[in-house]
């Protein structure tokens, strides 16, 4: 795929933008180091509002840039290059695609849209993502359903200021079928919230719900048919946390080259020595063929194609792999330095494998790939 | 209708017509390849025809000016025509050196005469072509090659050998890295274009692990070659090598997609694995090929559009080619003892072991997979003295 002159641009615009701004000592360490409660600063969600960032994916007649997949992915990589903590791909990516063409689009996208609204998904309810063994249960009550069950890996659920919750309405653990998504807004009744710091530094929940109360108007979509936004979300999320992914490997491959050229050892620079030379030469290939599979995912799902399910696999898969390692290479061959906290390398690494585990690790999305070659 | 839509349909109307059914069947192996040629036997007359009106057309080389016999198509047309291809299943028309490999260097280096005499004949399968590179002692650094090139006056006296010649046996022409000089190493290489058939030319075919001999060591003795066979300037010919190799690393680099009408992921194609940790490793491999399956799109896209980095072949080819002997290696382990079979007619005579042997030879040939590493360092990276 040859990108166009727009999506250049956003890419150049993002790039420039970010590495001014979404710097790891003026966001990361900055929020880290100062104990922030929500990982992230919403000064610089608000600039990346001004600059339609927010709004990417959300339809142009609500008030959005409309764009797809590919753009989302060319933002994504500069995000996972300076390992800027922002709600981007949970609030602007996933929530939003679960959120089209919904009633709950209708209210929660002009908030998002001005960079005053976080959105979460909450999927998980144990240590690995398996969206379809679902079991937090949704009972009619009311005017509406009560929520019963717990939930985790919840990024920015304590910042949240609405929660997308795929809950079961019918069927079973194990079917696809039966599954509702819920917008729970922040303040609903019966709702608690753990504030959970996650090794790279970011914040995910645990969130417990004990018959929390929601209305019938919360239901993303329709009763029972919550599986097709999950689905739609979980690509989006997937796609883009691989783009991610391939930034985090982009940007942990470039400090580490640029080390190769700096330091020096028996008397030349390291980047002297063949054994070091062939392993960054043959990191190199595997960045550019992960970023290939993840353009090539986002571009099957701006067209629509059903291959972009499984692509979309492939992408996060081998984005996965790749990303750990460039990042162990990169610890590695900084050697002693790159254990130290004051060093930027290990934060890479630490981002690589948050990001590895969200919306499900490189082992399972290998397992969905063959489960869909036919 | 766009333009492009327009072809596209034109293009399907017109495979329909004229591809053969028989061609439309997928390769049973390489020896399923159409090579063209003086003395090429071809298997059936489909396979011939299919040659015949895609050499007309100009569509064995689509992205070729008309004027050299190619089919004149823009990047995107040439696209079209790939994709329509792969929809009905159509085999490749032609399988040839001077398409992948000498034909993208006279394009660029040529002489106008030189264009207008070879790319014709090739485009239409006339000529088969084989490659002069290495030599004895001239592998893996092949500017050290030592065969000789004398300016006679009137013509080149060329002697010397040359070895791992692809279908040196079965070649009409050849094109041929020869010394010119010996005054600078780089700089006194000339790359010769000549007959086969010139006297003082012979082969000897090189039996390998797989049992077949798609090599040869080739000889020349007092080989007469007339002047205006030299591509660009005299002493220059590592400009063109280095161009060539490029081309040949980009044409290797497709083994990563499963060559022979081999699908490109092995899940399914492997049948029932009752291994858990052989399936863990072919899930694995299928995202890496999926993954690489990706890559080489990307990549053509960059080549046509002009905005592939000179060194990415290598890189291509390096993964490419690693991914392939992968394959071959997880098809060997899910075959058991039936893979093991060298003669049976049940394992059509060794087909998967024969391959699997084939494979190893795809990361040393066009340049060891350490050294399109080296060249992914010193051109891409920019590593110090690599």
């Amino acid at each position: 795929m040859i990108l166009t002159d727009d999506q250049r641009q956003l890419a150049d615009m993002t790039r420039s933008f970010l590495s001014e701004e979404g710097t790891i000592k003026k966001q990361l360490r900055h929020w880290r180091d100062t104990g922030c409660k929500d990982g992230f600063g919403h000064g610089l969600w608000k600039q990346m509002a001004e600059l339609g960032l927010t709004g990417l994916a959300v339809p142009e007649e609500e008030g959005g840039l409309g764009l797809g997949a590919t753009e989302a992915a060319l933002v994504m990589e500069e995000v996972g290059r300076n390992l800027t903590p922002s709600p981007f791909l949970t609030t602007a990516l996933v929530a939003v695609e679960a959120l089209k063409g919904t009633e709950q689009g209708k209210r929660w996208f002009p908030g998002i849209v001005a960079g005053e609204t976080v959105a979460a998904i909450a999927v998980d309810e144990g240590p690995h993502h398996r969206p379809r063994k679902i079991a937090l249960q949704a009972t009619r009550s009311g005017n509406g359903f009560a929520l019963t069950g717990a939930k985790q890996f919840v990024v920015h659920g304590a910042s949240a200021d609405v929660i997308l919750v795929a809950a079961r309405t019918g069927g079973s653990p194990g079917e696809p079928e039966g599954l509702t998504l819920f917008a729970v807004p922040r303040d609903a009744a019966g709702m608690s919230v753990e504030n959970v710091t996650l090794t790279d530094a970011s914040k995910a929940a645990r969130v417990t719900f004990e018959g929390t109360q929601v209305d019938a108007d919360a239901v993303v979509g329709e009763v029972d048919g919550g599986w097709e936004p999950l689905r739609r979300a979980m690509r989006a999320g997937r796609t883009g946390a691989a783009a991610e992914m391939v930034g985090v490997a982009a940007g942990a491959s470039a400090m580490t080259v640029d080390y190769l050229k700096a330091r020096r050892q028996f008397g030349k620079l390291i980047g002297e020595f063949q054994v070091l030379q062939h392993r960054a030469a043959h990191l190199f290939g595997e960045i550019e063929i992960a970023r290939a599979a993840t353009l090539k995912a986002a571009e099957l799902l701006d067209r629509g194609e059903e291959k972009a399910g499984i692509m979309s696999h492939v992408a996060k898969a081998k984005a996965g792999r790749v990303s750990a390692l460039a990042v162990q290479e990169g610890v590695q061959m900084h050697g002693g330095i790159g254990m130290t906290d004051e060093h930027d390398i290990g934060l890479y690494m630490k981002r690589e494998k948050v990001l590895d585990t969200l919306f499900g690790d490189a082992n399972y999305h290998a397992r969905m790939v063959q489960m869909l070659i036919g | 209708m766009s333009d492009l839509a327009h072809f596209r349909a034109e293009t399907r109307a017109w495979l329909e017509e004229n591809c053969p059914p028989e061609m439309r069947t997928p390769m049973r192996s390489e020896d399923d390849a159409c090579w063209g040629g003086r003395h090429f036997t071809f298997q059936s007359e489909a396979q011939e025809r299919w040659m015949r009106v895609m050499g007309e057309k100009g569509w064995t080389v689509p992205d070729w000016p008309s004027a050299y016999g190619g089919g004149g198509l823009s990047p995107a047309e040439t696209k079209v025509l790939r994709e329509e291809m792969k929809a009905i299943g159509a085999r490749n028309p032609l399988s040839s050196f001077g398409i992948s490999m000498l034909g993208p260097a006279l394009l660029k280096y040529g002489s106008e005469e030189q264009k207008k005499r070879f790319l014709p004949e090739i485009a239409r399968g006339e000529i088969r072509w084989c490659q002069g590179y290495s030599e004895p002692g001239a592998g893996s650094d092949l500017a050290g090659l030592q065969t000789r090139a004398e300016d006679q006056g009137d013509h080149w006296l060329v002697n010397g050998q040359k070895v791992w010649t692809s279908y040196a046996d079965k070649a009409d022409w050849i094109f041929c890295l020869v010394r010119t000089s010996s005054e600078s190493k780089h700089g006194g290489i000339s790359f010769l274009l000549f007959d086969m058939e010139s006297e003082g030319v012979s082969t000897k075919p090189i039996l390998l692990i797989s049992g077949y001999s798609p090599f040869c060591e080739t000889f020349f003795d007092n080989v007469k070659v007339p002047k205006d066979q030299i591509v660009g300037e005299v002493n220059r010919g590592w400009d063109v090598a280095k161009y060539l190799l490029g081309h040949e690393r980009e044409m290797i680099s497709g083994m990563g997609l499963g060559a022979g009408g081999r699908s490109v992921t092995l899940g399914k194609a492997l049948g029932e694995i009752d291994d858990p940790v052989l399936a863990a490793e072919v899930a694995m491999f299928d995202v890496d090929a999926l993954a690489f399956a990706a890559m080489s799109e990307h990549f053509i896209d960059q080549l046509k559009a002009g905005e592939a980095h000179p060194a990415m072949p290598s890189m291509m080819k390096y993964a490419g080619t690693e991914l392939n002997k992968k394959r071959h290696e997880l098809i060997m382990a899910a075959g058991g003892s039936d893979a093991l079979e060298w003669e049976s007619e049940r394992s059509r005579g060794g087909k998967a072991a024969r391959e699997w042997l084939r494979t190893k030879a795809n990361s040393i040939e066009g340049g060891t997979s350490e050294i399109q590493l080296g060249i992914v360092a010193k051109h891409i990276l920019r590593l110090p003295g690599a």
